[in-house]
């Protein structure tokens, strides 16, 4: 049969944000699947180096414009590990509040987009419609409907009043009905089973292997969430399950979306009830001691990950960001592998990609002679292992670990 | 189990529902209080210590001495990222947020806005 | 002559449908709008869209060959316009009939399907080839159906003229009930002719861009556009004057209203339909159609069978 390379992107109706895909078709069938990212390089983490901390956490709420507060926390966390800043339980408790609604907007924002992908734009519309309800309640708890600006080092900028709870309480009530109501719409409707059931395959010894975090692997049985593994804000003290599925596919990604907005509500309501009384911030110092952290946060569509190193001064030395879709992209070849073009959009959108956050900039230098080097893979990976080793730490046990799981 | 045009009946309960949508520039659309919108100074306040020009994200702020503890701001509205950092950082309460933000416009120009210090009345005596 | 040239081109010609087409086309936006909890369009929008198109420039790519490129909107317009002729609207009687003509309208609705196949693979862009064999695909899978389910009404008035087919079930009203498996299964067909959801596979915009029409622009899109509201009309009318052949004998005004509310109420149930599916894979598609509508198209036709059996004569 003849082949032919389609370009999907870097301007296509299928994606929301620049990106390259070329596909090598043969008939209707993808034979090759290759991405180009960096069309949306912003040089942020240079601009972190410019810029001071308090600047830094506006600056870094901008990465990604769904998951703003993922980012300012997990950047904060990591200042605040640095500083060696205690946060006021009530501040903690105020961040989690806003990043699970956070989550529900964004996991609401999905389904809507991945009902536009197979063609069902009522879902769009109802799924965005519902959506509304939640950007409301964040821009009444923080004075925005996107860029919340809650976070600051050292705690919260703003106060949760007892009004405000008994509205968050109102909207969450009505919003679980509705998503009960889209888990049944998912299970039934004929057509949307039809599309999404066994399309995007992604075994759990895949996932293990490329990498992925968040729903894309929870969807294939891993049960791997920063939430529950690392707990940070008020994670610890609320009671939750890691939402998991064995469909391994693309189906398996809307119900655990779907699963963890139900997830959500029962730790808003939670967090309503236990929020403690006291100060909502600590006095941060404008100049942090020298140090790094590296910090993890659950962000909706997966594992975030800052890396903060300061040198004494009001400006950090080097910021390093690996947001989610970063790790999940690899995977999107192996789910496209023989299918059809049909699935492209909705492979793509199931692992809800942000690519404008993924955009980064490596260039490996040799300390000394300044020169780039190139590394292999192989040769990274030894490096990398031998590194630790210097700083006393094995990781042997962990790979024996991976083995035995990959098997 | 499985039903073919699960979402009928939500479907058509909606024809007899108002529309969600709202027709913006029509009706008007009420922002919630103490959103955080266009950023005003008050010139009466100021201090000089210019603490909001070092913490402003976006460079937008610029507080210019025109006189004996006399100062005025420029803002560039094109430039804020509407974060109130400043208001925060002004330990004076020289500047504030409106729910203001209905800004935008053509004109590069009109984006810059200056807040003026009261004209000099020590002079006058 | 006269006479003619003026129901060609004012009534029931193209000026007719030209407005008609347009008003059935706000009206399935608007519907689609009201059932998805939206405002939708103002009424003129359907026109306003057509003079904008109208107005711009037609741009041709380099690689396309421009005879067909431009024949095939041209080709789209007359051909549904043409068979729109057949088929009877305020009396019994359609404005040219002979026997045989059912054939012919089914032959001229084949035709735009042709003209986006050809108009999108001489654009040569790859989203209009894939976008052209789509339609050539869908084609040969809905087509067999919709032929089917339609034989069955025109083998109980014994007749392939729909003139004729009138002229029958104004003698016996009830008979229509009867075919009504057939209605819906050529419903369900006149979605995958007219492109809409779950059927939209051709155009599927996240997929393919616009499928066949990534290319056309200007005047030839607007005409693409007017063939295709003006396809809705004569599909919605065809199967009107199939399976709902009733009231057309009394009074030629009565008889045009009624036939504007069944037209009207086909392109609602369009509306609805295309409002609560997601759109199928191609694969998914053509297995849909030989697997359960053409049993159903051809249960239709034994059903009919064994009525003339024992029950009509």
């Amino acid at each position: 049969m003849h082949k032919f390379t389609v370009p999907i992107g870097p301007q296509h109706p299928a994606l929301k944000e620049p990106e390259s895909f070329n596909v090598l078709l043969s008939g209707e069938r993808i034979m090759k699947f290759s991405a180009r990212l960096g069309y949306n390089h912003r040089g942020i983490e240079k601009a972190c180096e410019e810029r001071t901390y308090i600047q830094n956490v506006y600056l870094t709420e901008r990465v990604c414009g769904i998951c703003s507060h993922a980012h300012s926390s997990c950047f904060v966390q990591a200042v605040e590990e640095i500083a060696g800043l205690e946060i006021p339980r009530r501040a903690n408790y105020i961040r989690t509040l806003v990043g699970e609604l956070e989550r529900i907007h964004s996991h609401l924002l999905w389904l809507g987009v991945a009902g536009h992908e197979v063609g069902f734009d009522t879902l769009l519309m109802y799924a965005w419609r519902d959506r509304e309800i939640v950007m409301d309640i964040l821009a009444k708890l923080t004075g925005n409907r996107v860029n919340y600006g809650i976070n600051t080092i050292g705690g919260v900028r703003r106060d949760i009043n007892t009004d405000q709870i008994k509205d968050v309480s109102k909207a969450v009530k009505k919003l679980k009905e509705r998503t009960e109501y889209y888990v049944r719409v998912a299970k039934e409707e004929v057509t949307l089973i039809k599309r999404l059931s066994g399309v995007g395959v992604l075994l759990p010894k895949d996932v293990l292997k490329l990498g992925a975090v968040g729903p894309t692997a929870r969807a294939s049985g891993i049960e791997r969430d920063t939430r529950k593994d690392d707990p940070y804000g008020a994670y610890g003290e609320l009671d939750f399950r890691v939402i998991t599925d064995d469909h391994n596919d693309v189906y398996g990604r809307t119900l655990v979306r779907l699963g963890e907005l139900l997830e959500s509500y029962k730790m808003i309501s939670q967090i309503l009830e236990n929020i403690p009384e006291g100060p909502i911030t600590v006095k941060a110092p404008r100049k942090i001691p020298a140090g790094e952290a590296v910090s993890r946060y659950e962000a909706p569509r997966g594992e975030n990950v800052h890396y903060v190193k300061s040198n004494g001064t009001d400006k950090p030395e080097r910021v390093k960001i690996r947001a989610p879709t970063l790790a999940n992209i690899q995977t999107v070849a192996k789910m496209l592998e023989d299918r059809n073009l049909a699935d492209l959009p909705i492979v793509i959108a199931a692992i809800d990609p942000c690519f404008s956050c993924t955009d980064r900039l490596t260039l490996v230098k040799d300390v000394g002679h300044g020169k780039g080097r190139k590394m292999r893979w192989e040769d990274l990976h030894s490096h990398s292992i031998q590194w630790y080793k210097a700083r006393g730490i094995d990781f042997s046990d962990l790979n024996k670990k991976m083995e035995k799981l990959l098997k | 189990m499985i039903r073919p045009a699960k979402m009928i009946r939500q479907v058509l309960s909606s024809l007899f529902k108002k529309p969600a949508t709202n027709l913006y520039p029509f009706n008007k659309f009420e922002m919630p209080d103490k959103f955080r919108g266009k950023i005003v100074f008050d010139p009466e306040l100021c201090v000089g210590c210019k603490l909001c020009m070092k913490d402003c994200p976006a460079g937008a702020i610029n507080i210019k001495k025109v006189g004996e503890k006399k100062f005025e701001a420029e803002f560039d509205l094109g430039k804020c990222v509407y974060c109130a950092q400043c208001t925060e950082t002004c330990f004076k309460k020289a500047l504030k947020f409106t729910g203001e933000f209905e800004l935008a416009s053509l004109d590069r120009e009109k984006l810059k806005i200056t807040f003026n210090a009261k004209p000099d009345d020590t002079a006058s005596k | 002559m006269i006479g003619s040239l003026l129901s060609i081109f004012i009534f029931p010609g193209f000026l007719f449908l030209m407005v008609f087409g347009l008003s059935a086309e706000f009206i399935d936006r608007k519907l689609y709008a009201r059932l998805q909890n939206r405002v939708g369009p103002p009424w003129f929008q359907p026109v306003a869209d057509l003079i904008k198109l109208f107005s711009k420039e037609d741009i041709i790519p380099e690689e396309a060959n421009p005879a067909m490129f431009k024949a095939m909107p041209i080709l789209a317009l007359t051909a549904t316009i043409t068979s729109f002729f057949y088929i009877p609207t305020w009396r019994n009687e359609a404005l040219y009939h002979f026997n045989g003509d059912l054939i012919i309208v089914l032959y001229l609705l084949t035709l735009p399907t042709l003209s986006y196949f050809l108009g999108g693979w001489y654009s040569t862009s790859l989203f209009s080839k894939i976008g052209a064999v789509r339609t050539l695909t869908q084609l040969f899978a809905y087509e067999v159906p919709l032929l089917m389910s339609i034989l069955a009404p025109a083998l109980l008035a014994d007749t392939w003229s729909l003139t004729e087919m009138a002229v029958f079930y104004s003698a016996h009203p009830w008979y229509w009930l009867f075919n009504i498996l057939g209605f819906f299964v050529a419903l369900i067909t006149l979605l995958g002719k007219l492109e809409k959801v779950p059927f939209d596979i051709p155009e599927a915009e996240t997929e393919i861009v616009a499928g066949t029409f990534t290319e056309y622009s200007g005047r030839l899109l607007g005409l693409f556009r007017l063939s295709m509201d003006i396809e809705l009309i004569v599909g919605a009318s065809l199967l009107a004057a199939v399976y709902m052949p009733f009231g057309l004998a009394i009074s030629p005004i009565f008889a045009f209203i009624l036939f504007l509310i069944k037209v009207l109420s086909i392109v609602a149930m369009v509306s609805v339909l295309r409002t609560v599916f997601a759109r199928l894979r191609i694969d998914q598609m053509v297995n849909f159609c030989w697997r359960y509508l053409a049993p159903f198209s051809f249960l239709q036709i034994l059903i009919i069978l064994a009525l003339k059996g024992f029950l009509v004569r």
